[in-house]
């Protein structure tokens, strides 16, 4: 029982859950580097077509890069749905009455919805900016993809806008209870820092979930 | 003793065993004084059932001094009636006005099995106990009580965690039916104390992984249950056994007799 102790890890409640906690870490990671690039929209269309461009010139570093969050996010959901079917069998067939507020949040109770717009949103995300429209245009002599107008052009709808708004204050929600949530997982809970650490998810939502909502209501009035 | 009495109206969880299907019954209650605990207000309807020849109310109860943690029921939506570090038999009736309504449910959880009304096995904690919340080694005579210095504030942490009295109102709260924080708290208790610390990581790999295989749910930090712990447990104690638990996946390794192990 105990010699194959690291095969059993795999298979446990906590080591299971340790790993949905590192890859949420690991995305949430993702996340600033995105954020952080997004900004480059608001300096211009050259800065941020340079920057996508660079991204893309990578070859095969970047296949490695975009296989490994592939395999973060698809870990990370694929896990996450076995521990939820898993919670539904354990509680059983009655349901007692919704104690939000004890302990329970709106973010913590609703991680699975969360979670799984965020995982509708990432598809269609790719499909309408990464492989959405192609354009063309030439920076300083060089000949590289108007990431700028693909994305511009995207935001022009207001229901784009508007669904775009919403999976990010689904992401932020996400991240208020993932955040902290990850560190107790893993053990990294004290009553010396974990005030701090729960104030700095909730600062890590807002900003990112934020950010992210900001830019696209900036591009939505700048394309309009 | 207050001379003004109560009348309760109660809906209480009636089922006759795991097999049948259970509803909860409408009961109205007389003559509760305000002095009374909640556990002695069911004595009082189940004297008034045997009277009428019903079926008195089956429900768990034990010291009804709050340290013996049989008393389980969830009394209008929450474990032990929701106060503050308080078990089912320190519920005072002094704390419900003339005519209100309580709903009384039994401690619901896949992992506990209900035998009858209010009553449920909560056996499966003493399984996750027997799988390592002990400790073996032979410590022959009593060792002088200096021998082993053990800093206060050590002391009182393996004490706050020690206080679980294994009721298992944790479990019934925890939206997700699991038993990570009575778990935690006695892998925890033992791993900070010189006398359990040498057998914490086969303690936690052996207690976790008999909870997952006893019907109990994973842990998705609600905290519903330190909200709900009548001794007031905090999950530190689980952010502990996930660490403890960490470090024995990756670091502990018993010796096969092939190896020169016993």
């Amino acid at each position: 029982m105990v010699t194959s102790a690291m095969n059993h890890y795999c298979k446990s409640s906590i080591g299971r859950k340790q790993l949905i906690a590192v890859t949420g870490l690991l995305l949430c990671g993702f996340l600033v580097g995105h954020l952080t690039g997004n900004f480059l929209l608001l300096v211009g269309p050259d800065a941020f077509n340079i920057y996508a461009h660079k991204l893309a010139s990578l070859g095969a570093v970047l296949y490695l890069i975009e296989a490994g969050l592939a395999a973060l996010f698809l870990g990370h959901l694929g896990l996450a749905i076995k521990l939820n079917m898993e919670n539904m069998k354990a509680k059983g067939k009655y349901q007692q009455k919704t104690r939000t507020g004890r302990g329970t949040t709106i973010a913590s109770q609703t991680m699975p919805i969360t979670g799984l717009v965020l995982f509708i949103f990432l598809i269609l995300h790719l499909c309408s900016i990464k492989f959405g429209s192609h354009y063309e245009t030439t920076v300083d002599g060089v000949l590289m993809r108007d990431l700028y107008r693909t994305t511009l052009e995207y935001f022009r709808s207001t229901g784009a806008t508007a669904w775009y708004v919403f999976a990010m204050i689904c992401a932020a929600v996400h991240t208020s209870h993932g955040f902290a949530s990850a560190f107790q997982t893993m053990g990294w809970n004290h009553g010396k820092y974990f005030k701090n650490v729960k104030r700095l998810g909730l600062i890590y939502a807002i900003l990112v979930g934020g950010g992210f909502a900001f830019i696209s209501i900036w591009c939505h009035m700048k394309g309009v | 003793m207050s001379s003004e009495t109560m009348t309760l109206n109660l809906k209480i969880w009636r089922q006759k065993n795991a097999q049948t299907e259970g509803k909860l019954v409408d009961y109205r209650v007389d003559h509760v004084s305000p002095d009374m605990s909640f556990l002695e207000m069911i004595d009082v309807l189940n004297e008034q059932l045997v009277r009428k020849g019903e079926d008195p109310i089956a429900f768990d109860h034990d010291c009804r001094e709050g340290i013996c943690g049989m008393c389980s029921m969830m009394i209008d939506g929450k474990a032990h009636g929701g106060y503050k570090n308080t078990t089912t038999c320190q519920v005072h009736m002094r704390l419900y006005k003339n005519g209100d309504t309580i709903v009384i449910e039994p401690f619901r959880a896949q992992a506990f099995p209900l035998i009858k009304d209010l009553a449920v096995d909560r056996g499966a904690i003493d399984k996750v106990m027997m799988a390592g919340g002990y400790i073996t080694a032979n410590t022959g005579n009593a060792p002088d009580a200096n021998a082993m210095l053990i800093p206060k504030p050590v002391a009182d942490e393996a004490m706050d965690a020690a206080a679980c009295i294994g009721c298992g109102a944790c479990v019934a709260s925890c939206p997700n039916g699991s038993g990570m924080l009575f778990m935690g708290a006695k892998i925890s208790q033992l791993a900070v104390l010189p006398q359990g610390e040498p057998e914490a990581p086969r303690r936690a790999l052996n207690m976790v992984h008999t909870h997952d295989g006893l019907g109990f749910g994973n842990c998705t930090n609600h905290a519903e249950c330190e909200a709900t712990c009548p001794k007031g447990i905090s999950i530190e104690h689980i952010a502990r056994m996930n660490r403890e638990y960490l470090k024995a996946a990756f670091t502990y390794h018993e010796k096969t007799r092939s190896e020169g192990g016993a």
